[in-house]
Order: C-alpha cells, then sequence, then structure tokens
C-alpha cells in the first residue's frame, strides 16, 4: 500500500519536486513507485514556466509554449490533480487538506509549494479596474487585452520584473512609463554605470521613465485614469502594473500553525517545523533567506526529493544566484556583490561606442560579484569561478577579456547571444543552430546544459561552444538557469566529485571498481559509459603495481588497442619514438600494408605513420608483423601518452642549439605506454624558433643555448592555449626528471577526460610550481612514483595480443545455416 | 520461432561484453549482461549505424561507441531524448549454451 502525497501549489517548484522524486523510483513503474501523489492547484493550467510569462507578454512566445507538464503527463504518471479548486485549510489533526469545494485529500506526507504574490502598494485607488500584478498567466491575459483596448501603461516598479513587464506592453504597442522609487534601475543586480547603459538602451527602444517618483495615489471612477505622485504631479494611465516586489504565499501554512517568519521556516532537508511537512520554493525561508529566481528552487526540489524517496542523502545549503534580464537584444548579467566595500578591488572595462560594460569586484584575487551589461558571453564562467572561490591570481592580467581570449574554433567574435539570428550555426560538431536550441529549449522545458546537450547534441562532442550554449540557455530561461553545480557529480550514477572519488580511491585504499562503487554508494549496479572508464583510470593510475585493468571499462579503442573509424574498421599507428624512422622499418611497414590490404596511409601530424581501414579480426596478424619488425603500439587510440614531436635538432640544423631528437627519443622512452586522463603529447624544439611546435604541447621543451626552457599545459586542438613557462634547466637529466614529476602530477590529480590545459587552469599555474619546481623533495617523489607506474604499462599490448592475449576479442562468430 | 541455432558457449563471452556473429546479410551483436542475462541485436546503432557491439555495456543497456547513444538491449529503442530502433533477436541460454533465434 503506498503512502500518500499531497503536493498544494501546481508550479515549477513543487512539480520539479515531483519529478525529481520520480528519479528515485526502483520500478520501471511511471509516477512514482512510493507514493499515491495529488495535486492541488488555484490556477485551471497545468505545469508552466512562470518565468517565461515575459516572452508571452511580449509576443514571443504563446502560452502553450510555455507549458511544462501537459495534463496527459499528470494522467501517465498517475498523479490526482485539482485544478481551479484552491486549498483552503490544512488539518494537521486529520492530516488532510481542504480545498475551496470543501473537498478534503488527506495526506501522509505533505508538500507545500505555494510560491508568492505579488506586492500590491497599499495606496489609495490600488484596487481599481486595470490595475494589476505581474505574476500568472491570468495577468498576461489581461495585459493583452488592455493593450488592444487602450494606449497608456504605467510599470510601477524598475526592477527586474517590471522593466520585463514594461518591455512586453511596449512590444504589444502600448505607450509605457515605468516609475521607479530611486535613481537607478535594477539597483538590486547592477551597479550605477550598467544601470544608466541599461536605461539609455531601453530609452533608445521607446520605453519611458520617472526616476525617484513615489507613487501616492490611483486616480480614476471605476477605472484607472492615472498616477499621481508624492511630489503632486500626475501621469495618465489606462493600465497599471504593480512589480514592486513578491510575498511569500505563507497563509496555508501560517494558519495550520506551522511556523513562519518571512516565509515558511525550513531546515536543509526543507522540513517544515511539522516532519511529515515540507516545503519548497518561493514560500520557504531557508537560513533566513528567501529566494525569489528559479535555480535555488530547483536546487531546493531535488533535495526535498531524495528526503521523500527516504534516500536522505543530501542537504540544501542555500544558493548563490545569477541574474538575466529577458529582454530580447539586451545582454545584461549580474551575480553577487556588485558594488565594492572597503578592502575590495576592481577591475572594469569599458567601451562606450560598442555599448559593453564589464565589472568585477574583487576580494584577495576572489571574485565577489560581476556586472555585465553588452557582451555577457563570460558570465557564466565568471559565475563558477565565483562560486568556486577560485583564485584568478594566475590569469587576472586577461580576465576582463573572457575565458575565450586566447583562441576558439566556432565561432569566432560573437560574443552577443541574444543578437545572433536564428540560423547562426552555434555547434559546429552537429550542425545545431541558435534557433534549433531555443526550439528545444521552450519545447521541452529544459534549464541545464546536460538536458540541451540530450535534446539538441549541441556541445555534445567537442565542447568548443558551451560557452556558447549555457549563453543562449541563460539568456532563453533568464535566471532560471541552473548553472552546472560547483561540485559536479561524476555521472548520473553518484552524486559524488571526481576528486571525491580520486580521494577515496587514496584514504580507503579502495583497489576494485566495484569496492568504489560500494564504498560510494553508486546508484546503478555496474555504472555507465562515463564512469566506469574514469574509474578503472583512476584504479590504475593510483595502484599501478596491484590493479588489474578491466577490459570491458575501456572504450572500445584502448580495449582493441586501434582507433575506431566511422565505418567500423580500425587505424594503426605504430610508435617511431622521437619521429625517427629506418629504411627497414618503413620497408616492414610498407610490406604489412600491402599483406593486409590497407587502403589508406596517411603521415601524422605527430610525426609517424597513420595506417587506415583494418578490420578487426586482421588486427592482431598485423600487430605480430610490425611487433617482429620492432614497432610497439603508438597509443594513438588511448587516452595516453601520444608523441613526441621533434625538429631536426644541432645535429643538421645550422640554428639548433641541442640535441632535440635525441632528447626526444629519451622522452618518449620515459614516457611511452603511460595511460592518462586523456591524450598527452610532448614536443622538443632545437632552438626558440620552436619548430616543433613545443609551446602548444601538455610539456614542452625549447632548448636554448644555456640549457632547456620547460613549458607546461598547452593545447593545440579545440580551444588553442598557449603553454605557461614552467621553469629552465641546465641538462637533459632534469628534463626528464621534470618531465616525469610533471606527468605524475597530473595523472595523479587531474579529473578523467581533462587535459592539462584546463588543469593547469583549474588548479592555477602557482600550485603546479610549488609542486614540480620548488619542492625538490615532492618532485623526485612523483618522478620515482612515475617511474614505477611505467614498469607495468610499457608492456607493448599489440605483441600481447599478437601472442594471443584476450583472443575473443578479435574473433568473430559464425553461425551455421 | 522454434528454430534455434547454437551460437556460443555463455562463458565464450565476457561480462559486460560482448560479441558479434556474422551472418550473410548482417553482422550480430550478442550481449552478456553482469547478471549473465544474453540480448542480440543487428550490430547497428540506428543513429549513424555504428557497432553497438563496440560499445561499453550498463545494466541492461549499451552505449554506441561513436556518439554516445543508449540503447535498451531487450528492446533496442534508443534511451533518453533519443528516438530510434534496432532489430533484436530472441536469444536463450541452456545448460551454458547460447541460442539465437533468427
Amino acid at each position: 500500500m503506498k503512502e500518500k502525497l499531497v503536493l498544494i501549489g501546481n508550479g515549477m517548484a513543487g512539480v520539479r519536486a515531483l519529478e525529481e522524486l520520480f528519479k528515485h523510483n526502483i520500478s520501471d513503474d511511471k509516477g512514482s513507485d512510493q507514493y499515491d501523489i495529488t495535486v492541488i492547484g488555484a490556477e485551471p493550467h497545468p505545469n508552466y514556466n512562470r518565468i517565461m510569462l515575459s516572452p508571452v507578454l511580449a509576443g514571443e512566445q504563446t502560452i502553450d509554449d510555455i507549458i511544462l507538464n501537459s495534463l496527459e503527463w499528470y494522467e501517465e504518471n498517475n498523479i490526482e490533480l485539482v485544478t481551479g479548486d484552491a486549498a483552503t485549510e490544512i488539518s494537521r489533526v486529520k492530516k488532510a487538506v481542504i480545498t475551496e469545494s470543501g473537498k478534503e485529500f488527506p495526506y501522509d506526507r505533505l508538500l507545500i509549494a505555494t510560491g508568492s504574490n505579488p506586492f500590491i502598494i497599499p495606496i489609495p485607488g490600488a484596487d481599481k479596474e486595470g490595475v494589476l500584478g505581474f505574476r500568472d498567466i491570468h495577468d498576461v491575459d489581461t495585459m493583452v487585452q488592455a493593450s488592444k483596448d487602450y494606449k497608456k501603461a504605467v510599470v510601477i516598479g524598475g526592477g527586474l520584473l517590471g522593466l520585463e513587464a514594461a518591455n512586453g506592453l511596449m512590444k504589444q504597442g502600448m505607450d509605457v512609463t515605468v516609475v521607479h522609487l530611486l535613481d537607478s534601475l535594477m539597483e538590486r543586480q547592477l551597479d550605477k554605470p550598467a544601470s544608466a547603459l541599461l536605461k539609455a538602451s531601453l530609452e533608445e527602444r521607446g520605453m519611458k521613465f520617472l526616476m525617484e517618483a513615489s507613487s501616492a495615489e490611483i486616480l480614476g471612477d471605476k477605472r484607472v485614469t492615472s498616477v499621481k505622485f508624492a511630489d503632486g504631479s500626475e501621469v495618465d494611465a489606462d493600465l497599471v502594473v504593480m512589480a514592486v516586489g513578491i510575498r511569500p504565499n505563507i497563509e496555508l501554512a501560517q494558519k495550520a500553525g506551522i511556523h513562519c517568519e518571512r516565509g515558511i521556516v525550513v531546515n536543509d532537508t526543507m522540513q517544515t517545523f511539522d516532519p511529515v511537512v515540507y516545503s519548497v520554493g518561493e514560500c520557504v525561508q531557508h537560513r533566513n533567506e528567501c529566494y525569489g529566481l528559479v535555480a535555488p528552487l530547483f536546487e531546493q526540489a531535488k533535495v526535498a526529493a531524495n528526503h521523500l524517496a527516504r534516500v536522505g542523502s543530501t542537504r540544501y545549503i542555500g544558493s548563490m544566484t545569477s541574474t538575466k534580464l529577458k529582454v530580447t537584444g539586451i545582454d545584461l548579467f549580474s551575480a553577487g556583490e556588485f558594488n565594492e566595500e572597503e578592502g575590495d578591488e576592481i577591475l572594469q572595462m569599458q567601451d562606450v561606442a560598442s555599448g559593453v560594460y564589464k565589472k568585477l569586484v574583487l576580494k584577495d584575487n576572489v571574485i565577489k560579484g560581476a556586472v555585465m551589461f553588452g557582451d555577457t558571453m563570460d558570465g557564466t564562467w565568471y559565475f563558477s569561478l565565483m562560486r568556486d572561490g577560485t583564485n584568478i591570481a594566475d590569469f587576472r592580467k586577461t580576465i576582463l577579456f573572457g575565458q575565450h581570449d586566447l583562441g576558439d574554433a566556432g565561432h569566432g567574435d560573437d560574443t552577443r547571444v541574444m543578437s545572433l539570428p536564428d540560423d547562426a550555426e552555434i555547434c559546429g560538431c552537429n550542425g545545431v543552430s541558435k534557433g534549433d536550441i531555443v526550439q528545444a529549449i521552450s519545447k521541452n522545458g529544459l534549464f541545464t546544459l546536460d538536458e540541451v546537450r540530450a535534446h539538441t547534441k549541441a556541445s555534445s562532442s567537442c565542447g568548443s561552444c558551451t560557452g556558447l550554449v549555457e549563453s543562449i540557455i541563460a539568456s532563453t530561461v533568464g535566471e532560471g538557469y541552473e548553472a552546472a553545480p560547483s561540485k559536479k557529480p561524476m555521472c548520473a550514477c553518484t552524486d559524488h566529485s571526481h576528486d571525491e572519488v580520486i580521494d577515496a580511491i587514496k584514504e580507503h585504499e579502495l583497489k576494485t571498481i566495484s569496492a568504489v562503487r560500494e564504498f560510494m554508494e553508486w546508484k546503478t549496479p555496474d555504472g555507465c559509459a562515463a564512469c566506469r572508464p574514469a574509474l578503472n583510470y583512476y584504479l590504475l593510475a593510483r595502484w599501478p603495481e596491484e590493479y588489474q585493468d578491466d577490459l570491458q571499462s575501456r572504450f572500445i579503442n584502448e580495449r582493441a588497442h586501434g582507433n575506431i573509424q566511422k565505418d567500423g574498421t580500425y587505424s594503426v599507428v605504430p610508435r617511431m619514438f622521437g619521429g625517427l624512422v629506418k629504411p627497414d622499418e618503413l620497408r616492414a611497414i610498407a610490406d604489412v600494408c600491402d599483406k593486409f590490404k590497407v587502403p589508406e596511409m596517411k603521415v601524422t601530424g605527430g610525426q609517424r605513420i597513420d595506417l587506415f581501414g583494418i578490420k578487426k579480426e586482421d588486427l592482431p596478424a598485423m600487430w605480430k608483423d610490425l611487433s617482429d619488425a620492432g614497432f610497439v603500439s603508438g597509443h594513438a587510440y588511448g587516452k595516453a601518452m601520444r608523441t613526441v614531436k621533434t625538429c631536426a635538432g644541432k645535429t643538421w640544423c645550422r640554428f639548433g642549439t641541442q640535441n632535440s631528437t635525441g632528447l626526444g627519443v629519451k622522452l618518449e622512452e620515459l614516457t611511452w605506454g603511460s595511460w592518462m586522463q586523456h591524450k598527452y603529447k610532448l614536443a622538443v624544439s632545437g632552438c626558440p624558433r620552436n619548430c616543433a611546435e613545443a609551446t602548444i604541447k601538455d610539456f614542452g621543451v625549447v632548448c636554448v643555448d644555456s640549457g632547456y626552457e620547460l613549458h607546461i599545459g598547452g593545447n593545440g586542438g579545440i580551444k588553442v592555449r598557449v603553454t605557461d613557462y614552467l621553469c629552465k634547466v641546465d641538462t637533459e637529466e632534469e628534463v626528464l626528471e621534470y618531465c616525469a614529476a610533471f606527468t605524475q602530477k597530473y595523472r595523479e590529480e587531474a579529473h578523467y577526460l581533462e587535459r592539462t590545459a584546463p588543469w593547469v587552469e583549474r588548479v592555477g599555474l602557482t600550485y603546479v610550481k610549488e609542486c614540480v619546481v620548488d619542492d625538490e623533495k615532492e618532485r623526485k617523489a612523483l618522478a620515482e612514483r612515475f617511474k614505477i607506474s611505467q614498469k607495468y604499462s610499457q608492456i607493448d599490448p599489440w605483441k600481447a595480443r599478437a601472442d594471443g592475449e584476450n583472443a575473443n576479442e578479435f574473433t568473430q562468430l559464425k553461425i551455421a545455416g | 520461432m522454434s528454430d534455434w541455432t547454437e551460437v556460443v558457449a555463455l562463458e565464450e563471452i565476457p561480462q559486460l561484453g560482448s560479441r558479434v556473429i556474422k551472418t550473410d546479410t548482417m553482422n550480430i551483436a550478442i550481449f552478456r549482461t553482469a547478471g549473465d542475462e544474453v540480448f542480440a541485436m543487428k550490430d547497428e546503432c540506428p543513429h549513424k549505424q555504428g557497432p553497438l557491439s563496440q560499445g561499453i555495456v550498463h545494466g541492461t543497456s549499451v552505449t554506441c561507441p561513436l556518439h554516445n547513444w543508449k540503447i535498451d538491449l531487450a528492446s533496442g529503442e534508443a534511451l533518453g531524448p533519443d528516438e530510434g530502433c534496432t532489430n533484436v533477436f530472441p536469444v536463450k541460454v541452456e545448460n551454458g549454451v547460447v541460442f539465437i533465434a533468427l
């Protein structure tokens, strides 16, 4: 017998909690497998996206577009939906909710999500016809209707909601005046310069403003005709929208004796003072905060669901919020403390002609707040730096130019997301346009990057457009955008982050994948395609001497030791140390190509030869021939050390200062076979002309007359990143030691699938230097651990398979008939 | 559907892994889960014909190695927001031997 769960309030927070609850189902049933659910809503609609009311008012979307859960959804999930019959009483004695029509709904658990009410300023005449708030579909309908019959509108309140309402009414053809009590707009989100830019840009569109005006009375007979101010002046109005704020709707809870202050008081598990009564949304007061933005409400919903489902493993600890204004064509972003206090520092950039303004408030090199106008592309980046409390000292000089100042594939200078046309291609890998993304967001009610990735594939391949996609989500759903949480779970199988998993493996000496899953309470029996390869790698990197590599947790390339191609054939790349090769070796490669009818060969960028179109069943035989000729695997298919690129060096080149090829061979002999979080490339250039392009490699060496410059964290791929200069050393032995130490530091600490470039940016160059350069003992210990690990990884996987290891992987089955 | 054909001993398919059966008309992927359930389907992802046999098996689904579509082993249907379906074939295990009905 299921228990009864009643939800009061058919809005975004409450229904989100139900959706989160369903995710905890153990069975495949639709709905909840623990509760019979009743939803009681005062409005006669299914759950809709309240934050999209502004675009509806502006005529950019319709009501149908913003429905989040259709009536069918309630039916499918066996939810009893009561609409248009408001709950009027909670009887905690009877444990039942009573509605306007006198119906009683008994509950075992109750979830209150009654949201908030617009605050109507109690001035004379506020009850006249034509005076309303901006809160629900009914208000929007009334405004749209009024815009057909009347001309002049006054919006009281120059905050986010007021400006969106004013913009919508203007789009409906009305003559709109915004009345604001203070001297600058959106003063809770913007500093004065940004606020002035916003005002100018709205004025350009035809919006009028009355600043520092205190409304005193609404005049008119039955319907409003004008608004009178404290100084005695008047402005004509046929419609007055009050958008001065919201108040948590706590009436029901208060009447039922549930402890309320400004909102319904809840603890970190979203429980009210009555333990069977939970509450989420705008009606809630948590740690003395009431939230009016959607992202925090969704976090609350997740926690409430976790406890309703009796998992009981999460807590809500409050949210940091950011704001975007949903006025098409105006890019504006704000987060945190944007007005500096004593002791804070300001980074500021202003380009008046192009209407761009950016300001970051710092304390001790950590971002406290951000305001941006005109170019908000990097808002989500600043916000995550702020939430993570990242020390930005290492890139303070360039931070205002954004995350992408070092070049970016795909979109060049197009940073003004809102002004891009619908057909602008955002994701170049999967051919997804801005219009596709916006449509998917509105149609499917998406809020997170992961959801957009799943539905559109945008940003799901190379990821270089992630910033743009995040920006589109943020500007489409406004403050509802759920920025990726600072503590990001590894995958849907767990709530633990990569760092927590890495630490636990070390601290608790977990030595098998199943031990990790058990210890860290994985939610799925055998993980998924995302976490299994990661766990396999972490264990391999931590326990090289003991861990038994789990082939079924490796991506096919690493299981088959070849690179799977789009037609299901494989490519084979033999290793050529330092790019050097001998005639016999080339002959052997030519013979192999003839023997196995290789359709295409190519010289790679890593100075070796790629053989394409090999059938999987031919691989072991081909490897045998290559192995006999002295080749080992080039690991061109793996998250592993790939190649060491070299230039000619001083043996031949008239500019060469050191033996770059010889050093390249030594480095490759040191590092080959090592498994990594991602691909890992090295290069050695013989002089500062840098022909081996060492300054876009994970570890690069630039030889100079007096020694060797070491560079780290470069990337020549998706997002070009020039290396950071690590240090200069005098001898080849030192180069090898520093290389081993840096490589091992990365291997032990970076997240799976994180290349050195983002890793160095995340942990900071200073930290890497401290461990690898400044601390000799640490460097030597790291290098030693790398060498131990290499003992076990420098066993050529090709030879092993040519000798019959894991033969099942390469043989096909035949059946009779 | 009584034409059961013997394929291979169950232990010749790795747990959480697969083998490929080559027939005259197509390749068939045969999967074994952690719980020793066996499933068979055409070795083609409904998305871009990727070889599902080469994917990572988890629970009762497989993730295609080309573009990470997740396919339900029992029904052959794409999971999540993706839509598409690949042919599945009945299989059974008797005395440690896998049989398929084509």
